[in-house]
Formats: C-alpha cells, structure tokens, sequence
C-alpha cells in the first residue's frame, strides 16, 4: 500500500470535504480513513489517502491538491505517510 | 498497526512549519582515487567527469524527497577524497592544486549542489610534499572557487599535534583572509583546522570522504533546534530528570526523519547509506538556535556561569536520543555553536557574555569547536596558531573531534561586524588576546601523542 496523508487547514466553509474527496474520486485515490475538527472556527482535516490504486506521479497530485486548496481558501498539504510513522512509531519498516 | 492520528500529523507539521524542523544536508561522498592517475589535465577531466555523473541526480533526488515527505532538505552537497593525495605526483608547484580546486568548482556547479568539501588534507602524523603544496594552495583555491571547502586535520589522539602544520595554518588563515578581504575574509568562513577529523562528516566546511571508505556513501546530517527549544518550553522549572527525557524524545524523533530522508535517498541514488550525523545545526533564523536552547535550560545568555554543563547536558541527550532512531550514527553528532550562523550566540558575543575562552570551554564538552568566530583583523599569524594548537589539544586529550574555523576579518576590528550571508550569518569580532605566543609556536615538530592512562 501507498499510503499518502493530506491534511487540509483553513477557515470553515461549505464544500471543503466535498471539493477534495471529488478530486481524489476522479484521480483513483481512495480514502482510507478521515478525522477532522473545528478549532475556533479553523477547519482541520486530516485523511489517510491509498494512492496505488493511481498512476499519477506524486508531486502532480500534491500541485494540483494544494492548488485546489487554494482556490476554495484553505491550505492542503501532501506527505507521504512514512515521515509520520517514523517519528511516532518505535516499530516501523524503514 | 494503528494509523497515525491527527494529533501525530499536526505535531510533526507544527515542527516543520512553525520550528524550523529540516534535514540540514544530504552529502554524497565520492572517492576520486580512481581519478589519481596521468597528468594533470587527465585528473581535473577525470575528477570532473567523476563527480558529474555519480552526483547527477543528487539535487533532483533531494527536492523528490522533500516534495513527497513535505520535510524540508536545505542542503544537497558532495565530499570527495583529501585531494592532497589525489593530486599527489603531478602537482609540482601550489598553482597546480589550483587546478583541480577550479575542476572540482565546476563539477559542483554542473550538478547544482551549495558546498563540495574534500580540499583537504591529513597531515596529523607529519606533513607530504603534496600535502604542504596543497595547504599553500588553500588561499589562492578559496579566493578562486566559489563553492570549495576546505580541510586540514593537524591532530589526532592517536598521533598527537603536528606542530609544523598548526604554525603553517596561522599564515594560511591570514593569507585566505587576505585574499577575500573585498568580501570580510569569507574564504576563512571555507576553512577549517580539525583535530580527530572524522571520516563521514556531511557538513560542511569540513566535510571529506575519508580514505577508508567505500566508493560512494550518502550521509544525512539532520537539525533542529528549534524543535528541542520548543519541546523543553513544555518542562520549564522541572528537574533535569525531566528535562532529559524531554531532550533525547525529541532528538530521537528528528533523527528518525534523518534515518528516513538517508534510506530513502540511498535507495533512489543506488548508493550505500553511510551515517546520520546527529548534530544540533543552527541557522541565523530566529527560533533556529542553539544558544536559545541553553537559554530555555535556564542561562539568561549563552556565556554565563552554568553554559558549560548546560551544553554537556544537551550534548549528551541529543546523542542517548538519536542514537535509537538511526541504524548508524556517525559524523560530528552533537550541538555545534557556531557564533555567526547561531542568533542567539551573536546577541551574546555582542553584549560581550560569550568570549573566545568561554566558547573554548564550550568546546570541550560538545561537538567541534571554535566555529565561525570573527576575530580582529590584525590578529598575527601566530597569535591564531595558538589558538588553534589550544583547540587542537581539547580534542586530542579527550579524545574527540575539534576544529577552529576563525575569521580575522581585515580592515575590521573589535566593535565592527563581519557579515557573511545566507547560512553563514553574521559575527561580531571578538577580542583576542594580546599575549604573544610566538615562540611557542615557532617551535617545530609535533607535541606527541598522550598518554591515555591516569585521566585526571
């Protein structure tokens, strides 16, 4: 598995969760886990992303997800899952 | 396994965003001994056509990483063999280790990277023809190239001072800062003095491909300080119990991103994975220093009473930390304090709490030495001798690694500024002592080996 974790952050509005998951709908992304919260009126969402499923190269979703971000005000960001694991994990396969 | 959670994810972004959380430089080491064969326009081909092709891909390879991990990677540099030897035979006169100084510049500026050490030599034993040609070389190399590091390792344990090669290094340092003088003698900034010189060191100025290594090896230096001020803000007023822990948790979680950014750069480049260096490497950038540190452990300014032991104590937790997050440690691994490149340190040498001798205490107990200091720049040859025969005996009674990269900046004295630029920052010019150490270094020979028995 290709897991890839996209954190969205921005002021609340209506259709962020929308906007993003039609992207990764329409790209072959599937979402394998969301959690997101309401921090004095910020939105923060958090969605572990499997990306093998895709052929796309990572860094054209990763433009075209923050460009997405964007456009809707909010700031989205790509990482792979790896860096995560690494520095909250004691078992991981590196 | 249990999936990573928000808070996990937000921790680690806060750390990159707001803490200036970055893998400080992926070096690539290179071996030109293969290069060390026909004349010398046959070498610098060689050596250039060498670094160009293994280190094609390293700036590529880097930004990959750093895209898809979304942890910045500030450095992408080269070290290569001490070129003394690999000049060896057909340098006959210092002009001619000019040359390969001018090849090696364009090989790095071919494959885009910011720094490529290895203008080195290894002289702690006694001192070659080559390698004095090539220490001679050294100003005319600096002022000439743009991005050559060079290295001199006069010192070690095992083989004592070389005497002859520390005296020399005074008059080369006054002569590099001579030539650069138009720039406040940043070719010094390019040169540093070593005792212990390790092998496998990724940073920059010293770093070189050490004579007993592989063909090629990628080693990973990461940072942080800012992470570590802002994880013992948590703690404050606790015991050292505490704040111990607190250190080496956080030192264990950058050096892990540092084991990361090295496998995964090693598995795309086709090269070994070589060390991570645990260093602590500040920056100019406010919130990216070491002295901040030793602030929040409890000093109002680096350079009070209690400095000593407060950088022992983070020196120390940084490597029980990192030590268990990497599958190989190596380098330099400590806190530097670089007085230029560290904010905090320039605020204290300028208010006059940090001077020379306390930063030489400092040096005893964490990792290199008396880095990027200003001096004035009248300071005389032997008085920088001295200096660093001081720096060199720290290091080699202790067993460990130290260095002097000092900058008698001409036409500036105590009062002024030297400003460098970039990572290399800015330094105010620290007084030195007007005591004359002359004679002492004008002595020739080595001061031998110690005895590593009766440690008191």
């Amino acid at each position: 598995m290709n897991k890839v974790i996209i954190t969205v952050v921005g002021r609340d509005t209506v259709g962020i969760i929308a906007k993003i998951c039609t992207y990764l709908a329409d790209h072959g992304l599937n979402i394998l886990d969301i959690s997101q919260t309401i921090v004095q009126g910020y939105f923060n969402m958090m969605m572990i992303v499997d990306m093998s499923g895709t052929d796309a190269v990572f860094s054209e979703i990763a433009d075209e997800l923050e460009a997405l971000g964007t456009s809707i005000g909010v700031a989205v960001k790509c990482q792979r899952e790896e860096i995560f694991e690494s520095m909250h994990r004691l078992s991981t396969q590196m | 396994m249990l999936h990573i959670d928000q808070k996990e994810v937000l921790a680690t972004n806060t750390m990159i965003e707001k803490e200036n959380l970055d893998v400080r430089t992926i070096t690539l080491g290179i071996s030109l001994f293969d290069c060390a064969e026909g004349d010398l326009s046959t070498r610098c081909r060689k050596i250039y056509d060498k670094i160009t092709s293994k280190a094609e891909n390293l700036v590529r390879v880097g930004e990959e990483i750093s895209r898809e991990f979304g942890i910045p990677i500030v450095n992408k540099r080269i070290s290569v063999t001490p070129i003394a030897m690999i000049g060896a035979g057909v340098c006959r006169v210092p002009e001619d280790y000019v040359e390969i100084a001018r090849a090696l510049d364009r090989a790095a500026g071919t494959v885009g990277v910011n720094f490529l050490g290895g203008y080195s030599a290894l002289v702690e034993k006694g001192m070659s023809q080559a390698d004095r040609l090539l220490i001679e070389s050294i100003p005319d190399a600096l002022s000439e190239t743009g991005v050559i590091c060079s290295s001199v390792c006069v010192g070690s344990t095992r083989a004592g001072i070389n005497m002859d090669a520390v005296h020399l290094m005074g008059e080369v340092i006054r002569r590099t800062a001579e030539k650069t003088k138009e720039q406040d003698s940043l070719g010094c900034a390019k040169l540093v003095v070593f005792c212990n010189a390790p092998d496998d060191n990724p940073f920059m100025a010293g770093a070189f491909h050490g004579v007993t290594m592989q063909d090629e090896v990628v080693n990973v230096g990461v940072s942080g300080p800012g992470v570590v001020k802002t994880a013992i803000e948590s703690v404050r007023g606790q015991s050292f119990d505490v704040l111990c822990e607190t250190i080496k948790k956080t030192a264990f979680q950058v050096t892990r991103v540092g084991q990361l950014v090295a496998t995964e750069a090693a598995r795309r480049l086709e090269v070994p994975f070589g060390i991570v260096d645990l260093s602590l490497a500040p920056t100019p950038a406010i919130g990216d220093s070491v002295a901040d540190i030793l602030c929040e452990i409890g000093l109002s300014e680096a350079g009070a009473p209690g400095t000593t032991a407060a950088l022992a104590l983070l020196n120390d937790q940084v490597k029980k930390g990192g030590l268990m997050a990497s599958s190989s440690v190596g380098g330099l691994s400590g806190a530097f304090i670089p007085v230029s490149e560290d904010q905090g340190m320039i605020s204290a040498a300028r208010s006059g709490a940090l001077c020379i001798e306390k930063l030489e205490a400092m040096t005893s107990v964490c990792s290199v030495g008396l880095d990027m200091i200003a001096i004035p720049g009248n300071t005389s040859a032997a008085t920088i001798s001295g200096i660093i025969a001081d720096e060199m005996a720290i290091g080699m009674i202790n067993g460990k690694t130290t260095a002097a990269r000092l900058i008698p900046v001409i036409g500036k004295g105590v009062g002024d500024e030297a400003t460098f630029g970039g990572l290399l920052g800015t330094a105010p010019i620290m007084p030195v002592s007007k005591a004359s150490c002359e004679a002492f270094v004008s002595r020739t020979g080595r001061i031998p080996a110690p005895v590593n028995s009766f440690r008191n």
